[in-house]
């Protein structure tokens, strides 16, 4: 019998990849300056999303994903792009739906979890107006920004060997010279950009995360650029009273912009809930392309900004109303799915 | 008497007491929040967006990151470390969903029809493939009928038992893990220690062995030495899990 244990994937399905050592020598050019990096929205969109680039978001699932910023990108028109679904669901659907996505590196996409199937995700892709150019797994996408993070080629690791899987990712199944057994081996990513919203920072770009940081103090040191958005700016000194407290250090930033309410309708752990009024609007909307083209001329484009856009979906005491359910005053209203396409 | 009651109840009798499991939302959730409820109290809830030991009030999780997952828990981590548990052996169980499945417990949550060019795109692995390959058992539970249970994966995405003895353990997976049960609306399957091909442990009252069965698979499955039937939810199941998905969510409607 033919032995595929070695197989592995091919160079075809490896994205996001660099050399170490061109790496190295761009980190050597980044500036450790403790410089202000506090910019506005539309600005640090323009000078970081470039079209054609390789791009990760923070947060995961509809959980501090930077959605102001994805409504931004969607404004300014900003296309060509591959995405990394690293867990990713809204975010990279609405760039998806908007017709700004082209390749999909993908472990987990293409539904929203309990709430169902992404019907625009799915149209975007059985039509052929997106292709998935590889697969991997959600600890795949961790361990290959790590591996970034480390300044290493590639990240040992378990996972899906055998499987189709690991036959359409990039990695390589070589056998482990400790215990010669076959091991895969997941090639560094370093997205071009990477967007995380976070809760506080101050102006030098020192981050701080409250509740599960994800995937994020990886893909922060793993991204060639990278932008935060803060729902609060909170003075050094607070920074330096606890830097245990630090996930995501000033020098790694590139642009910060703050932006309170940044992952609506999502949820922003110890902050607010999801919106699921909101949730019912996009989920009906998305069943159709012209259910799409509306919510998004409705909710991204003729608000004109983010603030816009919070008055559309309710303002103050929509937000209100999200923070009194995350903090355990109210009760969580009845969970938004996906109805059936008319 | 409704499929998700029988196989929520189902998926919970199979979770031990102080083990852990990593968990997805929907069905596999809803059974281990059951289990810790009725049967399995020191049962620890692992998700893949790093929350520990949860213990969710108001409504359950519908997302595996929210903060409901580590809200009244023990730890607030990363997908690093809640991955790294699992490839390190602390994970006891894995409860996975799927399109498909073959023979050999082998998964796909990817597409249906050619990978280029898919008739149906599936959410993909997701952490789907990390947990059948790292925990020690997995728990799939699916609906099933002839196109789901097929000897002829459209995409394999995660691990089950491969090609069959021997066969995880030659391409590097954690010796001593692979399918452990598959629950459907019809019963509860396990693996053959012989062949590691599906086997029928139990059905459901009513559902005619093996007719039915047969009838709602693509490949043959031999009924096991041990079979018996599965007694359908006890009073208190179907209270407790109405309680803890009033709305239906995942129960349905």
């Amino acid at each position: 019998m033919e032995d595929t244990r070695f197989a592995g994937g091919d160079d075809r399905f490896r994205f996001g990849f660099e050399d170490p050592d061109a790496m190295r020598a761009l980190r050597r050019k980044k500036s450790r300056a403790r410089v202000e990096k506090l910019t506005s929205l539309a600005e640090a969109i323009r000078q970081g999303v470039k079209p054609g680039s390789y791009m990760a978001l923070g947060g995961l699932g509809e959980i501090r994903t930077p959605m102001a910023a994805v409504y931004e990108i969607i404004r300014q028109g900003i296309g060509d792009l591959t995405i990394a679904t690293k867990g990713s669901q809204h975010d990279w659907y609405l760039l998806l739906a908007a017709g700004l996505v082209t390749r999909i590196d993908a472990s987990y996409g293409f539904a929203d979890e309990i709430r169902g199937l992404s019907a625009p995700a799915r149209r975007a892709v059985e039509s052929g107006r997106a292709r998935v150019i590889a697969e991997t797994t959600n600890a795949g996408f961790q361990w290959r920004f790590k591996a970034a993070a480390m300044g290493l080629p590639f990240f040992p690791a378990r996972t899906a060997l055998g499987t189709d899987t690991l036959h359409h990712s990039g990695s390589k199944v070589i056998e482990d010279p400790f215990t010669h057994r076959p091991i895969e081996l997941l090639p560094a990513c370093y997205p071009d950009v990477a967007i995380i919203h976070v809760h506080r920072a101050d102006r030098f770009g020192n981050c701080q995360i409250d509740g599960n940081v994800m995937e994020d103090m990886e893909l922060s040191h793993a991204a060639k650029h990278l932008i935060v958005t803060c729902e609060r700016l909170i003075p050094e000194s607070e920074i330096r009273r606890n830097p245990e407290r630090t996930v995501i250090p000033f020098f790694m930033v590139d642009a910060l912009v703050e932006v309170p309410y940044g992952a609506h309708p999502g949820n922003m752990p110890c902050l607010y809930s999801f919106d699921e009024d909101q949730w019912r609007i996009w989920l009906d909307a998305s069943l159709t392309d012209e259910g799409v083209a509306g919510y998004l001329a409705n909710y991204v484009h003729e608000p004109g900004n983010f603030d816009g856009y919070l008055e559309r979906v309710g303002g103050l005491a929509r937000l209100r109303a999200l923070e009194r359910i995350e903090a355990g005053l109210d009760p969580y209203p009845p969970v938004a799915t996906r109805r059936a396409a008319p | 008497m409704t499929a998700a009651e029988r196989m929520i109840a189902a998926s919970a009798r199979l979770l031990e007491d102080n083990t852990t499991v990593f968990v997805g939302t929907g069905m596999p959730l809803l059974a281990s929040v059951l289990a810790q409820r009725l049967s399995a109290p020191g049962l620890l809830l692992i998700y893949e967006g790093g929350g520990v030991g949860g213990r969710p009030q108001g409504r359950l999780p519908i997302q595996v990151c929210e903060s409901l997952t580590y809200r009244d828990g023990v730890y607030a981590g990363s997908m690093d470390y809640v991955m790294a548990l699992g490839q390190a052996g602390m994970v006891d169980y894995g409860f996975l969903g799927a399109a498909q499945i073959d023979p050999y417990g082998n998964l796909n949550t990817t597409v249906i029809g050619p990978w280029e060019s898919p008739t149906v795109r599936l959410p993909g692995s997701g952490g789907g493939a990390d947990v059948a390959s790292f925990a020690w058992r997995t728990i799939i539970v699916m609906a099933q009928d002839r196109r789901k249970f097929t000897p002829r994966l459209d995409f394999m995405t995660s691990p089950g038992y491969l090609t069959g003895p021997g066969a995880r353990e030659a391409h590097g997976l954690p010796a001593g893990t692979g399918p452990y049960r598959v629950v459907t609306q019809l019963g509860v399957y396990g693996f053959d220690p012989g062949t590691l091909r599906m086997e029928l442990l139990s059905a459901f009252e009513g559902v005619r062995v093996p007719e039915d069965i047969q009838a709602a698979s693509g490949f043959e499955i031999p009924i096991s030495r041990q079979f018996r039937r599965e007694g359908d939810p006890t009073a208190e199941e179907l209270a407790a899990m109405h309680a803890l998905d009033p709305a239906g969510v995942v129960l349905g409607g």
